[in-house]
């Protein structure tokens, strides 16, 4: 099987957020494998074990996304390409992103492609879907199980809490939800073994694509944090007076009763 | 000018979400003297729900009935919808984010091959653009949005632009449009329904959610008094679900439903950050928690320092005493 995971370096949202020139600081910022990510890496490596094959960890972005795919190797995926854009591109958004890999796999052979549902940072859930789409293949987004045996795959999905079970067939896209699995921390030997995978570098002129080609639909203008909220009222004195205070607040003040 | 607007509507068992409504208020919001056109995909006769539609503010709505279209499935819904909105050439289109919107619409957008500006909160319009305002980074901060290029297509976050009032006096065309859906390469074989019964979750007004100091399954019991004396609905951290004290439909955080209710009810959660992603956007957050440095305390409007199973009943009574006397 030939199996393809996306995957994002995404800025650690756990991290303290500051913004300057609106733009998110990225200076000392701590970055990681999308989460979500980390899901589609662990199956696919799983599903490759189980049916054979090969997979192969694909990114887009500058430089230092080789760390976050070096990673994914170590966990014990076989290939890894970066799609470096960093001296190509200024802006991008969901429709470049996909332009972008619609063309890196115009002449890819494939079976299963991995994601995350969302990527933390921008969390717009878009590129799997429009992937699928661009690629003329069937999609399932927030899986939580899935099963391959021949050419059929039966999954279940994450349905806001509720299971759906969904029959497919290969060729397809799935988009991982929490739950999937545990994702694996890479061993020692798996990094060691990491460094001497294969890590192939692409630009968009590799693709046979320009600027203009991939040029975004949407665009950022401003980013902020939100208020700063007041610092809240903690009541204090017997509770029985407490719950009395609270629900008088909520009614009079807050006006949400 | 006005813009002709496409709004996607969703139904769950028979009923259209109040996301919908929602969705139409904000189509009015991005263009004031604008059309909106409602599209409504399922099985059967869809003439009521067009018509709900209409009250809360559609002009016409068009309906693709087919029995293939009676569970939601993204290739049949987004064969049915493209080829309305070939039919109408829309300005714009809005859909709820929703479990359905955010599988849905980013297949739409390819196939449209336009933008589209997935979660937002917040519609404006300033000196000719229209600007969407939505949270990134765990909520931790926001972006304002622009389309620059093609179709204006977003989708809401459902409980933050608030519906038009129903008006059942408002009247408007319901067309039913046939499309011819080919065979579909996804078949949902089963649907296991694991939600609570009743009000929905991410479209609720009031939440009650409880964390690991609920101590047990039969802790929540004491929550779900709260909820139903409020009108609302339980939710719970991931520690909780965890600990398998709840289910994980009722999961609010990153990994699980992202909630903005008008007050929310955090008792006996510590308020890690992937549950703050979830709920820190509600209007109001009261937080019961018997450690006064829990994290919690940080993002709450009112908190309560004291043992959940000592606060809530007495809470629950006083909400009852003031509703007899109202």
């Amino acid at each position: 099987m030939n199996i393809y995971v996306l995957l994002k370096r995404t800025f650690d949202t756990e991290e303290k957020i500051t913004i300057s020139d609106a733009r998110i600081e990225e200076e000392g910022a701590e970055f990681i494998i999308n989460p979500y990510d980390e899901y589609a890496v662990e199956e696919a490596i799983n599903l490759r074990d189980e049916h054979g094959g090969e997979v192969t960890v694909v990114t887009i972005g500058e430089e230092e996304s080789e760390k976050q795919l070096r990673t994914a190797l170590a966990m014990g995926a076989d290939k890894a390409v970066l799609i470096n854009t960093e001296d190509d591109l200024e802006d991008g958004d969901q429709y470049t992103t996909v332009k972008i890999l619609e063309a890196f796999f115009e002449d890819k052979d494939v079976d299963l492609i991995l994601a995350g549902n969302v990527a933390i940072d921008e969390a717009s859930g878009q590129v799997g879907p429009r992937l699928a789409e661009r690629l003329d293949i069937p999609y399932v987004t927030t899986i939580t199980a899935i099963t391959i045996d021949g050419e059929s795959v039966h999954i279940e999905r994450d349905v806001e809490g509720d299971v759906e079970k969904v029959d497919s067939s290969l060729p397809l896209l799935v988009t991982c939800q929490q739950g999937l699995n545990e994702p694996r921390y890479p061993s020692l030997p798996g990094i060691m073994k990491a460094k001497k995978k294969p890590l192939e570098e692409l630009e968009l002129d590799d693709l046979d694509l320009d600027e203009d080609d991939v040029e975004p639909k949407t665009k950022t203008v401003d980013i902020f944090l939100p208020p700063e909220k007041e610092a809240g009222k903690v009541l204090e004195g017997e509770i029985d007076d407490q719950v009395k205070e609270l629900v008088s607040l909520l009614r009079n003040e807050a006006k949400v009763l | 000018m006005g813009k002709k607007m496409l709004v996607i509507g969703e139904a769950r068992e028979g009923a259209l979400r109040n996301v919908t409504f929602e969705a139409i208020a904000a189509a009015k919001q991005i263009s004031p003297d604008g059309e909106v056109v409602g599209v409504l995909c399922g099985e059967g006769d869809l003439t009521e729900q067009g018509n709900e539609m209409v009250y809360h503010g559609a002009d016409r709505v068009i309906t693709v009935s087919d029995e293939k279209l009676k569970t939601y499935t993204s290739e049949g819904y987004g064969q049915a919808i493209k080829a309305v909105v070939d039919d109408e050439s829309p300005e714009g289109i809005v859909m709820g984010h929703t479990a359905v919107g955010k599988d849905l619409t980013p297949k739409l957008a390819s196939k449209l091959e336009t933008g589209l500006i997935s979660d937002a909160t917040e519609v404006s319009n300033e000196g000719g653009n229209v600007i969407f305002t939505r949270p990134i980074y765990s909520g931790k901060a926001f972006e304002k949005k622009i389309i620059t290029d093609g179709i204006i297509f977003v989708t809401i976050r459902p409980n933050n632009i608030p519906a038009l009032e129903r008006d059942d006096t408002r009247s408007g065309e319901i067309t039913s449009r046939s499309v011819e859906i080919a065979d579909l390469r996804t078949i949902i074989k089963d649907i296991v329904r694991k939600g609570s019964e009743g009000v929905d979750l991410s479209e609720s007004k009031v939440i009650v959610a409880g964390g690991r100091g609920v101590k047990s399954a039969e802790g929540f019991e004491p929550l779900e008094k709260l909820a139903e004396v409020l009108g609302g609905a339980v939710g719970a951290s991931r520690g909780a679900c965890d600990a398998g004290y709840c289910d994980y439909s009722l999961q609010i955080g990153q990994t699980g439903k992202v909630v903005t209710p008008d007050l929310y009810i955090a008792a006996g959660i510590s308020g890690a950050i992937q549950h703050l992603a979830g709920m820190s956007n509600s209007k109001v957050i009261v937080a019961i928690n018997k450690d006064p440095e829990a994290n919690i305390f940080n993002v709450a409007d009112y908190g309560i320092v004291g043992d959940l199973f000592e606060v809530v009943p007495k809470l629950i009574e006083e909400i009852k005493q003031i509703k007899v006397n109202a």
